[in-house]
């Protein structure tokens, strides 16, 4: 594993860079640029190993059936699953997040019972478990940031109880880069009985992650974010829960025997994967996955937090700029409001430069609203990024400041 | 297109000290605007009698593009018969989107003339809802009368 990584060379990797020269990318939480190895296997793939998986009795499908079940193996061993058999493709963490809420959460809960999530959640981890509590009747509850903008734990503490039948957290905020502490909301659940859902999407691609060290039950990443293609995502789920989980969609892949009386199940995984699978998605984001530890995660963390330390630390040098929430630790991510500028002019500004950042709600409404923001800019990090690209965004932002200044 | 096309004076103006900014008091029409893409939230007030808008007015929270695109749109609203907004309304949302403009009568043309400076976020897709959304929530309370509707700019 190589002590350091070296983001001019991460760079060359991808092929986005030398396409649109300039281009300064601070939008990896939203969606992450694609290495030329990723981008290679999924046209190769369908060059040279296409056929369907699972069915086929010739040696092109068992080749296939290979390569997608190889991928699953790898999977396994980037997150440190004890078996294969945990992992379910789906189409990104939204999905996987929707797969448990009507899969586990519709056989598994009913009216009394109570969710316990975060202020800190993206959309996709708070209206699946609406939805469902709509129809069953069960009480979603809600722990809160503290002044600092990370999770209130001793709140979070007093709203675990023997009713908490499920604790569905992320591990790293995508609206403002606060690092929940996984491990000990994990033990503090598992104490009063809950299982735990880890939403990874912005840890996975940033972080160690370990998923029997954490003891976690469930945990959701998208392949899109963590450099692989999009339309495929990793659900990992211990083997005795998926083993007592319903099938949540029908039809072929995830059956054993079918008759127009009664029909019988395969095992997980295949028992939550009706139908053709991305394939070519899952060998991408493989691929994807292989590439990240090539690099090693251990100079991924490293490098982001250092270059997070840099933004914060050069950001808060300009007038007029506030990290938003303003004490809190972060990893990777950037949210910033600019006294006097909107973020979607700001977006704007800086896009004339060439840096692309987001600006909005970032699919977190409830908290923006607590932090009495309609909206941020946030740039967030990748392994392509470097001090030169946050030099840039902060000249950028200058720059939009004198433009406002007129 | 340079950013300083698209955030010309005026719309610093408006966007910093939006004209008309308040409800009124007993508004005869009024609609709620939302852009769920981003935030931006208007409601556009308006006083109409015998087929002329008498006054108009907006509130709401949104970046310069949208709070100046509504603060102009009641300065040439303001006195204008119904026939008149929609061709203001029809040559503005065709100059924004890039689309043919067909040309304003002459009592027209000076207003049509004041809402020029936003025609920049033609270059700008991602903003063209931001100048079009308190148009359309003008829209919506013409069409839903003293009842509130809440318009989307999908």
């Amino acid at each position: 594993m190589s002590a350091l990584l070296d983001p001019r060379r991460v760079k060359q990797d991808f092929p986005i860079f030398a396409n649109n020269p300039g281009l300064v990318f601070l939008d990896t939480a939203a969606s992450s640029q694609k290495p030329n190895v990723v981008i290679d296997r999924v046209s190769d793939y369908y060059r040279h190993d296409y056929a369907n998986v699972h069915r086929g009795v010739y040696r092109l499908s068992a080749r296939s059936t290979e390569l997608y079940e190889g991928a699953r193996e790898t999977a396994r061993r980037f997150l440190n699953a004890a078996d294969a058999s945990e992992i379910v493709f789906v189409r990104g963490a939204t999905e996987a997040i929707n797969l448990v809420v009507q899969s586990w959460g519709a056989a598994f809960l009913k009216a009394g019972d109570e969710v316990l999530i975060t202020e800190l959640e993206h959309h996709a981890n708070i209206v699946p478990w609406q939805l469902l509590r709509d129809r069953i009747g069960f009480t979603i509850k809600v722990a809160p940031v503290d002044a600092t903008g990370g999770l209130d734990m001793a709140a979070f503490e007093s709203l675990i109880t023997p009713r908490t039948k499920m604790v569905s957290v992320t591990q790293l905020a995508n609206a403002t880069g606060a690092l929940l502490p996984v491990e000990a909301i994990i033990r503090l659940a598992h104490a009063q009985g809950a299982k735990v859902l880890i939403d990874g999407c912005q840890a996975a691609p940033r972080l160690q992650v370990d998923v029997r060290a954490l003891d976690c039950d469930f945990y959701v990443f998208s392949g899109h974010k963590t450099y692989g293609p999009t339309g495929i995502g990793v659900l990992y789920g211990k083997r005795a829960i998926l083993n007592d989980m319903p099938p949540w969609q029908a039809g072929g892949d995830m059956i054993e025997t079918v008759t127009f009386e009664k029909t019988t199940f395969q095992q997980p995984p295949a028992r939550f994967e009706a139908g053709t699978p991305d394939i070519s998605g899952a060998i991408g984001l493989a691929t994807a996955l292989d590439y990240i530890e090539s690099l090693g995660r251990a100079a991924i963390e490293a490098h982001e937090g250092a270059l997070t330390e840099y933004g914060m630390d050069k950001l808060s040098r300009i007038d007029g700029i506030r990290l938003v929430p303003a004490g809190q630790r972060r990893f990777g991510i950037l949210s910033f409001a600019v006294e006097g500028i909107h973020p979607h002019d700001v977006a704007t500004l800086l896009d004339g430069k060439g840096v692309a950042v987001r600006a909005g709600h970032h699919c977190a409404q409830p908290l923006m609203e607590k932090l009495c923001l309609d909206a941020t800019t946030r740039a967030s990090l990748g392994i392509y990024n470097d001090e030169s690209d946050i030099d840039a965004l902060a000249d950028a932002l200058k720059a939009a400041q004198a433009i406002f200044a007129r | 297109m340079e950013s300083r096309d698209l955030y010309q004076d005026i719309i610093l103006d408006h966007g910093r000290k939006p004209r008309n900014f308040h409800a009124l008091e007993h508004p005869s029409h009024f609609a709620n605007g939302h852009n769920p893409l981003c935030g931006d939230k208007v409601t556009v007030f308006l006083e109409i009698e015998n087929n002329v808008i008498k006054d108009v007015s907006f509130q709401g929270r949104g970046c310069a593009i949208s709070t100046a695109s509504a603060s102009l749109m009641t300065e040439v609203l303001k006195g204008k018969t119904l026939e008149e907004a929609d061709k203001l309304f029809k040559a503005f949302h065709a100059g924004v989107t890039g689309g043919e403009v067909e040309a304003m009568p002459e009592v027209l043309e000076d207003d049509f003339e004041r809402l020029a400076p936003l025609e920049g976020v033609k270059g700008y897709p991602t903003r063209v809802k931001c100048a079009t959304l308190a148009w359309h929530a003008f829209e919506a309370a013409l069409k839903s009368g003293e009842v509130g509707a809440t318009v989307k700019t999908e």
